[in-house]
Order: C-alpha cells, then structure tokens, then sequence
C-alpha cells in the first residue's frame, strides 16, 4: 500500500541562510494512519538529517511540536497525515521568532505564563492534612488544567502578533485556573497583572485561540470570566 | 559549526540535571535555601513525567483502610525482593505527607464527594499483606504525570530556580570522590557551558528509547547513565527493565494499568479473561511482570487475536462512556489516534511496551551516591546524589509498581534537594580539575566533525529492534550472547559515523549521535549484565533459567566500564534486607 506524498518545510539555518525558503520532500507512507511526526522523523532519520524540529513525548501531552500545517496550527504528532492531502505545507508557529526551521523562540511565551503568577497563593495558613476541595470547585479546573504549554493558542493570535507584550490567550487560560481554584487566595494580585493594556482587554475575542487548541481549550472562556471577575471587583 | 575553543563558566551553590518530575521537586526544595540551577534538554515541562497517566501511590486510606506497611510489604513483594528494604520503608512512610504537600502546592487531585483525595486500585497493591486489591493510587484523571510536573514547575518558579532549558549535559566532571561540575552544550546557539557547583543531583530519567517498542518519550536515552559511567560512577542492575503489558499494539504509547484499576479487563482470542489463571486472587491487578509474561505465554499458545494473532485485547466499555470521559479521558483520545479505536465501543489492541528502567546509579536510602561495588560498596561520594528514574535507591528492585515511580519522585526529589542544600552550605565547591571538560569536548568535536559512513537512521534501527528481539519479555542465553556480540558491532559503526548537519544552531542531528552514542554503552551494559544474571526475577525472565534463585542471585548487579567504555566490568552488591525500623519481609514465592 505504498503512497507518496508531498511534503513542504519552509527551512532556516542563520549559520548559512539569509532568508527562509521552501524545501519538497516525497514521502512514502507505510501505513494506514500514519501520523505527521512519523512523516517528519522519517525525513530526517531517512532523507534529510539536517531538519531540525522539536519533539518528545509523541502522544499529544508535552506540547513540543506544536507547527502550523497547511494553515493551521497543530501537534505533528496527534495529526493523521491522511487528513492533510497529499500536499502538505509545514511551517513554523507564526509570531514567534524563528530558531532554525521549525523550531520557534518560545521564551517570551513561556515568561508571559510566568508573569501572570501560575501557582497556589494563600495567605490564610494551610491546614496540616488535606486541604479539602469539593468535587464540583475540583470541576471548575477541568478544561483549564490539560493545557499542554504548546503554543498553538498565542501563536494564532492576531493581538499577539501586532502586541508584542499581549499577555495572550495561554496566560489568560493558566491565571484563571488559579483564580478559580477554590484553594487559591491570589485573586487580586493576578487580577492586577490581567487588568493592563497588554492584558485582557486587548483580546478582540476573534476566537483563533479557541480553533488552534489541539487540546480542545477554550482560552476565550478563561478572558470573559477574567473580564468578568475585573468588573465584578470594580478594579 | 560548533565553537569548542570558548567555555561559559557558571557557579552554582546546587545543581541539578534534569526537569522531570525529580529534578523539579529537588530544585524547588534546595532553592529555599540556596543557589540552585537546573539544566534540561527540553524545556521543564516536557520532561518524560508530563507523561505519567494513573496515579501516584500513598496510604491515605480515604476510601478505606489501608497503611504505609501493607504498601512496603506490596513494594518489596513486587520487587521480587531485590529492593533494598530500608528505602522502601522510607519511601512508603513519607508518601502520605509528600501528597499532602503536592496538595497544597496546586496539584488538582480528582476528590471523593467529601473532598478528599480520590484515590484508584491499581497494580500490585493490596490490603492486608496482599488479601484484596486496595484504592492506594491518587489520581488527576489520567493526567496524573502532566498536572505534577506543571505544578512542581510552577512552584520552582515561584521559588526563584534558574533554568538552563536546551542545555544539554555531555560530561560530568569529577575531583577525586567530589563531583564538581558538568559540561552542557547550548542547543539554540551550539555555545559551550561549564558548571560548577558545590553539589550535583542527577535526575536524567530513563532509558527505554533502547527498544523499538516503547512507551518512553524521544529523549529517554539514557544520559545521566551514561556520563555517571564515564565519570566512574556505577549503574546497578542494568538488566531490570519494565516492560509493561499494555502498550497500543503497533506504537507501544502506553494504556495506563489505570484502565484495569477502573475494570477493565484482557482477553485473548477466545474472548477469556485469561489473568484469572495467572493470578486468582487479584487477577488483570497482577504486577507487571507477571501479566506482560501472560500476555506473551497467550500468543505463543495460539490465543493471541488480529491477523497475525499476535496481541491481545483490553476491554474497558463495560464501565460505560460517561465513567470513560471523566476518568480515562486521556486514554479515550490515544486509542483514537493510534489504534483507530473508539474504547467506550470497542477493545483496545495491546502488546508489552518497553516502559522503565528499575536500576540506575546507586544510591543509599537517602538517594546519597554510593561506590556500588567492593568490600566498602555502600560508601557515600560526598555531594552527589540521583533521584527519578536515574537512581536505584533501591525501592523497585526487580519490578516497579505502578504508581510507585511518580512517588519516587516527589520523596526522594524533596529528600535529595534538602540534603543537596546542607551540604552546599557546609561546604565549599570541589575545585575544577585542570583540563576539566576535555573529555566531553572531545566527544563533541568526535561527532560534530564526524564524515564517515554510518547515519543516525539505520543504526538507531538496528539497535532498537535488536534489542527488542533479543533482550525482551523473555531472554535466553542464546539470544542475549548474540545480542552482545552485535552490539559491539553497533558500537564500531559509531567509529565511522557521519553527522551531515554541521550547523551550530539547534543541531538535532548532532544530539541524536551524541545521544545514541549513550544508548550504545547503555545497550551493551544491560545486556551483558542479562546475559549473566542466570536466574528468572521480576521484569527479567530467562526461558533458560525460569527459576528466582535467591541463594546466587538476590544481590544487586553492579556495572562500571574502563578504558573510555570498551571494558565492561560486572560485580555484585548484596541487597540491603534490613528495613529502618520494622522486621524485613524474607523472600517468599511469588503468588498473587
Ligand atoms: C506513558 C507513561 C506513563 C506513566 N505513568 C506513570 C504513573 O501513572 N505512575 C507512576 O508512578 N509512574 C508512571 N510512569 C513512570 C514515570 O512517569 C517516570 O518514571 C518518571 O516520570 C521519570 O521521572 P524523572 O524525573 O526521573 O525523569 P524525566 O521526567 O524523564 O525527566 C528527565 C529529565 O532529564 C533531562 N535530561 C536527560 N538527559 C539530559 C541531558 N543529557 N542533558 C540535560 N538534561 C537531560 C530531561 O530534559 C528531563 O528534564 C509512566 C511512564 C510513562 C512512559
Ligand atoms: S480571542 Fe483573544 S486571545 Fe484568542 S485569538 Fe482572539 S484576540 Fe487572541
Ligand atoms: S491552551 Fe491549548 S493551544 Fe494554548 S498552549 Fe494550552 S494546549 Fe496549547
Ligand atoms: S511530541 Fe509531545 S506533544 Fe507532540
């Protein structure tokens, strides 16, 4: 059942390139249901070993690969390449500075996730034993706390492109997980942070974050309740 | 190209190599008292923890009773008895608080309607010295793993660790007994960094990415191992591997024994729920090993299902689709992806998967490094620790437990960061030998410069399926004396290498090489140690040899090499039977 495909990556090595360009690869594929990554790796451990992309779990959880494909950001390695055609163009996330082919810079994204405090506060003292949390508060995380830090969302976003101190929509998603956890105390100073020009109110609600979630999040959800929160408080 | 003429020097109070969940918990702990560094080849959250599905075991008894004893006895007993018993009692006594801990630092537990920690049955755990399967396993879903390290990560931000993220560490160098400093190479830039540090954990994790089956992520190749070895450091029990039963058919992505815990069940050709001939009492909750070797025994006896009846299936839609979503979601999506299955419908195809490495460097209880060999084996190398899958405390002797490992590292992370920042603020910084780093540069500029034959492709492959045949679920004398000679042939295509990417910026090609040039030594050092390891024990079965012979072979093997790797030498190191303070449990058949 042998097929080949076309395969595009737009490459970038600064040791050598002054501007990115578009390599073709033809690819076999040797199974049904055969996944990007495989396609990928296949390239490099057979055609070309200087395609540099990053990788490591290859289930979907670690948030490594995130790419933008044919269009649209995604995981190479939750991706069925019998989805995409049999043309297939692979390019780096868009709005983030490129490393070398599809390796992006993702060090502001991840300081931006920082920035909005992604941990318990408390300023009441914990008790000794389990801190008790109700099924249903334990419910409210659910769809905030799977976010896998790929990347997909932010780089999706058009705020994000023009803005390049926009919080973004994987902060928003991380500050509401904890401004909504039941054992958290940290409402207002998180709320500060989201309250900025660069914070929630620069999101135009465009929903592109929503549609590139390989995860099936919903980020925009996360800025309504922030927005909301904001108002409710007066800040 | 790589520029090897410059070196950036960094001082660091501690430092840790490795962001999985041990490295994480250590940094995070030792940078509440002092200068504390990590260095990762990927960033800290995708670490091969992000990864763990089912649970995190620890007595709490918050569906019913249970205590830290049941749960020693559980661990030694599916160690095969190799673990070291004054760790497994450490590591089971501390699991309730170090839960506790996780708890309010953030991990969102699922809850029971009071709003306890949930917990879930799971592998090998059982109440009463082994009477009936017992609810031991806290659980984020099937997420367990993801929402750890996201959560450990958080709080070594919030506590002030500095990262290094796409360092990757290419030598360890050692003064003397100290160990001093590790050389690193900058992915995103090809420059060279040393640092020095008054005290070094390692939590470099696994190795599995050694078989072709695997559940391991693409970075599980065994560094740490690696350049503990070429330091002079030892590896004990190279030759323990989990390899565990249910692996997606084809992938080997891990179905997490959670499954099971929540009542799903094997069945084989005949639609029989065959572990209930293998193990009566607690059946598909069997140790891994035990249900891996059922698995393989059902194939080979013709019951095995698809078109080559070569796996089997697990069923789990019993439990209805709504049970499925809420606490297998993760589960739900990977069966759809690898095997085309929707599980709330149909079965899953599965096969044993090449999972965890139970050995690693030697430490004491404490995850303190120790000599590993000779009359004086149990000596500590003062400022050295391992913590994760990297160390053999021993706590899992010849067969982990699931759930066991996550535990391992949250204890004995917090265990190693503690001791790491004492000893860092009693004592000054070994001195960097003259020339330190030559050795890792030279291997840097071996492979960078490398224009040979040989590509990282084929001889990945060939390695990885080598291993798979010959050094699998079940071994022979035979296939591992082949294994080892062919290994050695593996070993000189790496003498006639080529690496065709020559950039200097994030060279993935030239990790690759560095990266299996360690999965060559790792290789060949588990399968000489399997090779004479002439007993059956855990998660190393010998058809030839199907017997545990506890008179020979309850011992501790121990692995060192010489002359830059070529020399292999294999000692043995006796098991410390003696618990801290409660009688041992002497080695008894293995019934379950
Ligand atoms: C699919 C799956 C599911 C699992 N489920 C469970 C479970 O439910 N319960 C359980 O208890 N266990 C489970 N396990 C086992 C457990 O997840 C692992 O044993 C554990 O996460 C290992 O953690 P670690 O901190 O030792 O290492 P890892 O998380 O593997 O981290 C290793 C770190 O070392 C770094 N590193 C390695 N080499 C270098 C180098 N050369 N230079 C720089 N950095 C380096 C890496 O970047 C990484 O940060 C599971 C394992 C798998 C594969
Ligand atoms: S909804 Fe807001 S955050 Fe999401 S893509 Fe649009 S502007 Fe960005
Ligand atoms: S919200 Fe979704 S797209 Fe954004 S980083 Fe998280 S998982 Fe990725
Ligand atoms: S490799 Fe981990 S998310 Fe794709």
């Amino acid at each position: 059942m042998s097929k080949f495909i076309n395969v595009k990556i737009l490459r970038y090595d600064p040791d050598k390139d002054k501007a990115p360009h578009f390599q073709s690869y033809k690819v076999e594929l040797r199974r049904p249901g055969m996944l990007l990554l495989t396609v990928l790796n296949q390239i490099k451990w057979e055609l070309d070993p200087t395609l540099s992309f990053r990788r490591s779990c290859r289930e979907g959880v670690c948030g490594s690969d995130g790419m933008n494909v044919n269009g649209v950001n995604m995981l190479s390695c939750m991706t069925k390449v019998e989805d995409l055609g049999s043309d297939i163009t692979i390019k780096p996330l868009p709005g983030m500075p490129v490393i070398r082919d599809l390796v992006v810079d993702i060090s502001s994204f991840i300081n931006k996730f920082i920035t909005v405090k992604p941990y318990i506060i408390r300023h009441s003292p914990m008790p000794d034993g389990e801190l008790y949390q109700s099924p249903e508060d334990r419910k409210k995380l659910d769809g905030l706390y799977e976010c896998i830090l790929c990347g997909c969302c932010s780089s999706s976003c058009p705020s994000y492109w023009v803005d390049k101190d926009y919080l973004g929509p994987n902060a928003f998603l991380r500050a509401w997980r904890y401004l909504i956890d039941s054992r958290d105390e940290g409402a207002d100073e998180r709320l500060a942070i989201l309250n900025d020009k660069h914070g929630v109110w620069r999101c135009h609600t465009i929903y592109n974050c929503v549609e590139a979630c390989p995860k099936e999040l919903n980020p925009t959800k996360a800025i309504v309740g922030i927005r909301k929160m904001l108002m409710d408080k007066q800040i | 190209m790589i520029n090897t003429t410059k070196i950036e020097y960094h001082e660091y109070d501690v430092l840790v190599v490795g962001a999985g969940g041990a490295g994480l918990n250590a940094a995070q702990v030792a940078s509440q008292y002092v200068k504390t560094a990590v260095i990762s080849e990927v960033y800290p959250t995708r670490s091969h923890t992000i990864s763990a599905q089912g649970g995190i075991s620890a007595s709490l008894g918050n569906h019913e009773e249970d205590n830290w004893h049941w749960h020693m006895y559980d661990t030694v007993k599916g160690s095969d008895y190799l673990c070291d018993q004054d760790a497994a009692e450490y590591l089971c006594r501390k699991a309730p608080e170090m839960i506790i801990e996780l708890e309010h630092i953030g991990l969102p537990f699922n809850r029971t309607p009071e709003g306890k920690i949930a917990q879930r049955p799971f592998g090998g755990h059982t109440a009463e010295y082994g009477k009936r399967p017992v609810k031991r396993a806290c659980y984020v879903a099937d997420r367990t793993g993801h929402a750890m390290l996201q959560t450990l990560f958080e709080k070594a931000v919030a506590q002030g660790t500095q990262f290094y993220n796409e360092f990757l560490a290419i030598e360890l160098i050692r003064n003397g007994d100290r160990v001093c400093g590790v050389l690193c190479l900058d992915l995103q830039n090809g420059e060279v960094h040393m640092f020095h540090a008054k005290a070094i954990i390692f939590a470099t994790g696994g190795n599995c990415r050694i078989f072709a089956t695997t559940s391991n992520a693409h970075i599980n190749t065994g560094d740490g191992l690696a350049l503990a070895l070429r330091a002079g450091f030892s590896w004990c029990d190279p030759e323990f591997f989990q390899f565990h039963p249910t692996g997606i058919y084809g992938h080997g992505n891990l179905i997490t024994e959670g499954v099971r815990g929540e009542g799903g069940i094997l069945l084989n050709s005949e639609g029989e729920r065959f572990m209930e001939r293998y193990a009566p009492t607690i059946k598909d909750l069997a140790p891994r090993d035990i249900v891996s070797r059922s698995m393989v025994k059902e194939v080979l006896a013709g019951k095995g299902v698809g078109a080559n009846k070569d796996h089997v299936l697990l069923k789990i839609d019993h439990i209805g689709k709504e049970a499925i979503m809420e606490k297998l979601p993760g589960i739900h999506e990977l069966a759809l992806v690898f095997a085309g299955v929707d599980c709330t419908k149909e079965p899953i195809p599965v096969m044993p998967t090449a999972h965890y490495q139970m050995g690693g460097i030697p430490t004491n209880y404490l995850g303190e490094v120790i000599k590993g060999y000779g009359s004086d084996a149990e000596t500590v190398y003062p400022g050295f620790y391992a913590a994760g899958e990297c160390a053999a405390n021993s706590v899992h002797g010849a067969n982990r437990l699931g759930t066991n490992s996550l535990l391992d590292l949250v204890v004995y992370g917090r265990t190693v960061g503690e001791l790491a920042a004492k000893f860092a603020k009693e004592n000054q910084a070994a001195e960097l030998p003259e020339n330190a780093g030559q050795e890792g540069l030279k291997l840097l500029e071996k492979f960078a410069n490398a224009n040979g034959k040989n590509t990282y492709g084929p001889v990945y492959s060939r390695l990885t399926k080598l291993m798979e045949q010959k050094a699998g679920v079940y071994r022979t004398e035979e296939h591992m004396s082949a294994a080892c000679k062919e290994l050695e042939e593996i070993a000189d295509l790496l003498n006639d290498f080529k690496v065709v990417d020559k950039s200097s910026v994030y060279n993935l090609d030239l990790v690759e090489a560095l990266e299996l040039n360690n999965m060559v030594l790792i290789a060949r050092c588990a399968a000489k140690s399997a090779l004479m390891r002439k007993e059956s024990r855990g998660g190393h079965a010998r058809e030839d040899y199907p017997e545990r012979d506890d008179v020979n072979y309850m011992k501790h093997t121990n692995v060192t090499i010489a002359d830059g790797g070529k020399t292999i030498n294999l000692e043995y190191r006796p098991v410390r039977t003696k618990p801290l303070t409660v009688e041992p449990f002497p080695p008894k058949p293995r019934v379950y």
